[in-house]
């Protein structure tokens, strides 16, 4: 099994402060998702979660957000214990699934008012917010068009733009890309890269391995619900001995590798 | 692959899909419960044959010639279940053309469509009628062994009523999609389900109370007055009541009749299912405009959540009309408040235990689209709320939509018998509190859109919901008659609720 890269990045002008710590993090179900599994990721940081199909990345993402009680570890979201106190923890936390889930009923801003109700955002600022963010995602045409007849780009749109509407501080985004068209996928970027820049702390699965090598500050990769490789994306190339080698390349060989280890 | 392979590979895969969905429906989708599920089913069939006994066992010793009361009865019966079979058809028919599953697969593959979709609505028959065969067989029993192997005939009955059913089904679902596009017709199919199904019984319920101030359908079935309607012995109108009795040549002229009406319509409308079934995917879902929304409403997260749940409901009539069919019983029980309102009719009691019972099976059915039925799961779980404080607003959502519906009811009976109201309030609210925690105690993860297959996640919450809500209806109505048989009942009754909270999965 490949070791794991340093954290040490020095391009990278980052709080030291974790957004994200993750100790032991354990969950079976008819086998092990994910094995005692630590993960530290910095505030203000874009940070990618790599692997292949069943490593444990969604699994680890849903524990994080409060949506699956692990079977051991802990989780920390910016000093809060997220299991002791989920409550405060999911106030500044957002989460979006890769598969949109939002009411077919509610417009795209009726929805994005119920979420910052539940999340007990004052209407005077949600409300700009709302409607800036619609705008900047493209749907300002569909703003009062109830979702049902919406494709699968635009109701990915919707519930990101639900997620940031309460300005949360830490973003959890389970493959937020797939189903977006390229303007979408550029405007969604954008987006995401505006809230890194504010000061906001983006973690992401993606099987675009592209965007991780764009966007992301550091890159995780997880394999059998365990972390096989971690750091920067040029870490990663003096980790795995070749400097001009791709992400995809190395990806494939860290998880050949784990597969023939396992 | 000739044809004839084609399609009888097609029919093997058909069986082989009904045959797993329905033990999915028995088992709720668990593994290694086939077994528990098929003893459990057999018990059941078993205790069944008691309450068939005691409603059809008098008859068994009934034989042709029959007077004309009789042959009313049991023509109305057959015709109930053919009611029954034919509401049950057309939803069927309408989830083939909607749940696309497979139609693309289907549609893109290089078989003849109409050979496809004729195997496809002959599996519709075939569930069918092997269902009212299952339902049916403990009556048929129970006259079997009271009154001879003649009755063994009534099983041709129900395969010929459901052949009849099957093809008037297709039919008019198909007429429907012609007449008003395939958006509208998901919604008026589903309603005229419904009222077919319960529209019968409700209309013989409404002719006995406006002639003869009682909720009995056999008060008009045995009257003078409609045996003085009924056509001579001889008409064809009895072949139904007469082949279930053993007459083996209307037994063959009935089964003859379903088998060529519903050929008939295969070979007609089997093109039609393609085309239909094509304009359906296509149709794209029209953009519709919700309000203009002026400003974001200030208030509680419990606020926003209540909000979120009425507009839901509000905005779906589909289910709207799932639910709120339920209310199309109420409509007898209002009738004869009305109409004893001046005499305080004896009668008017009967109206306690309708009112009761439908408000805890439309409670049960809120609760699920309110506590199961959420379409944003992981955003209401990540919601900075306890868990107990979003479960509470749904759960209020759920009584105020029951207060708001039979408050009125409530208050008229109270104007008529002030504590006949009180004992009907107490078991609304006991009935609908009690439908309300099963659900939340038996409480999945599904779409809203799977509220028509509800029933299926837990055979145990549908059944304890159901026996709760027949209990508490019960109960009031002894409350009033006979208080120690009402201390009684409310007694099992709890206890069921207690049994089945007991055995229900435990919820963090």
């Amino acid at each position: 099994m490949p070791k794991l890269a340093k954290l040490d990045c020095p391009d990278i002008m980052k709080s030291e402060e974790s957004a994200l710590q993750v100790r032991g993090l354990t969950k079976r179900f008819d086998r092990l998702a994910v094995d005692a599994l630590d993960l530290n990721v910095r505030s203000g940081e874009f940070y990618a979660l790599l692997g292949p199909n069943g490593a444990g990345k969604t699994t680890t993402l849903r524990m994080v957000a409060g949506l699956l009680r692990p079977d051991a570890g802990s989780v920390s979201v910016l000093g809060i214990d997220a299991l002791a106190d989920p409550v405060a923890a999911k106030q500044i936390t957002a989460w979006v699934s890769d598969e949109p889930m939002i009411y077919d009923k509610l417009t795209p801003l009726e929805y994005l008012e119920f979420v910052a109700g539940l999340w007990g955002i004052d209407p005077k600022f949600s409300e700009p917010s709302a409607r800036h963010l619609l705008v900047s995602l493209g749907l300002e045409p569909h703003l009062h068009e109830r979702c049902e007849g919406f494709s699968k780009g635009m109701r990915q749109k919707v519930a990101l733009a639900g997620a940031l509407v309460h300005d949360p501080r830490l973003i959890i985004l389970d493959e937020p890309l797939t189903g977006l068209d390229a303007v979408s996928a550029r405007h969604v970027k954008g987006l995401l890269g505006d809230r890194v820049r504010s000061g906001c702390t983006v973690i992401m699965t993606t099987h675009i391995l592209e965007v991780a090598e764009r966007m992301a500050d550091r890159i995780g990769v997880i394999a059998a619900g365990r972390l096989v490789a971690e750091g920067t994306l040029t870490e990663l190339r003096q980790q795995n001995g070749h400097n001009d080698t791709s992400l995809e390349d190395m990806f494939i060989a860290l998880v050949d590798t784990e597969a023939a280890a396992a | 692959m000739s044809s004839a392979t084609a399609l009888s590979w097609f029919a093997r895969h058909e069986i082989r899909l009904a045959w797993r969905e329905w033990l999915g429906m028995i088992t709720a989708g668990r593994k290694g419960r086939k077994r528990t599920a098929i003893i459990g089913l057999i018990v059941f069939a078993a205790i069944m044959h008691l309450p068939a006994y005691a409603v059809i066992g008098r008859f068994a010793d009934l034989e042709a010639p029959l007077d004309k009361s009789s042959l009313i009865v049991i023509t109305a019966t057959i015709l109930l279940a053919w009611a029954l079979m034919l509401s049950q058809t057309i939803e069927s028919v309408t989830r083939v053309f909607y749940a696309r599953a497979d139609l693309d697969l289907i549609m893109s593959s290089p078989v003849r469509l109409a050979n496809v979709f004729s195997v496809r609505i002959a599996a519709i028959a075939l569930s069918v009628i092997a269902m009212a065969l299952l339902l049916s067989t403990p009556f048929v029993d129970v006259l079997v062994f009271g009154g001879g192997i003649r009755w063994f005939s009534a099983f041709g009955v129900v395969i010929a009523i459901g052949l009849s059913a099957a093809a008037i089904a297709i039919a008019v679902t198909i007429v429907l999609f012609r007449l008003i596009g395939p958006r509208r017709t998901r919604l008026v199919a589903q309603i005229l389900a419904a009222v077919i199904g319960a529209g019968f019984v409700i209309a013989l319920q409404i002719a006995a109370i406006l002639s003869y101030g009682t909720l009995s359908r056999f008060a008009v079935l045995t009257s003078d007055a409609a045996a003085s309607f009924a056509p001579g012995s001889e008409s064809v109108v009895w072949w139904p009541a007469r082949a279930a009795l053993g007459d083996g040549e209307a037994l063959l002229c009935l089964l003859a009749f379903g088998f060529v009406l519903l050929g008939t319509v295969m070979a007609m409308f089997s093109p039609r299912f393609a085309d239909t079934a094509t304009s359906v995917s296509a149709s794209a879902t029209p953009a519709l405009q919700g309000p203009r929304t002026k400003a974001f409403r200030a208030g509680s997260r419990q606020q926003a959540l209540l909000w979120k749940e009425f507009v839901l409901l509000r905005r779906d009539p589909w289910l709207v009309s799932q639910s709120l069919m339920q209310l199309l019983y109420l409509v007898p029980p209002a009738l004869l408040l009305w109409r004893s309102f001046a005499d305080s009719s004896a009668a008017l009691v009967l109206v306690t235990p309708v009112i009761v019972m439908a408000a805890g099976q439309l409670a049960g059915g809120l609760a699920w689209l309110t506590i199961s039925g959420e379409d944003a799961p992981d955003l209401v779980a990540t919601v900075p709320l306890p868990v107990s404080r979003v479960t509470r607003a749904k759960i209020e959502v759920v009584l105020i939509a029951i207060a708001v519906i039979f408050a009125p009811l409530v208050l008229a009976l109270a104007l008529a018998s002030p504590l006949q109201a009180a004992a009907t309030a107490s078991g609304v609210i006991i009935a609908a509190a009690s439908a309300t925690a099963i659900q939340l105690w038996f409480r999945v993860q599904a779409r809203r859109s799977q509220f028509r297959r509800r029933q299926t996640s837990s055979r145990l919450a549908t059944f304890a919901e159901a026996f709760s809500s027949i209990g508490w209806a019960a109960t009031a109505v002894l409350a009033l008659a006979l208080p120690i048989a009402g201390l009684i009942s409310g007694l099992l009754t709890a206890g069921i609720v207690a049994a089945t909270w007991k055995i229900s999965p435990r919820r963090e």
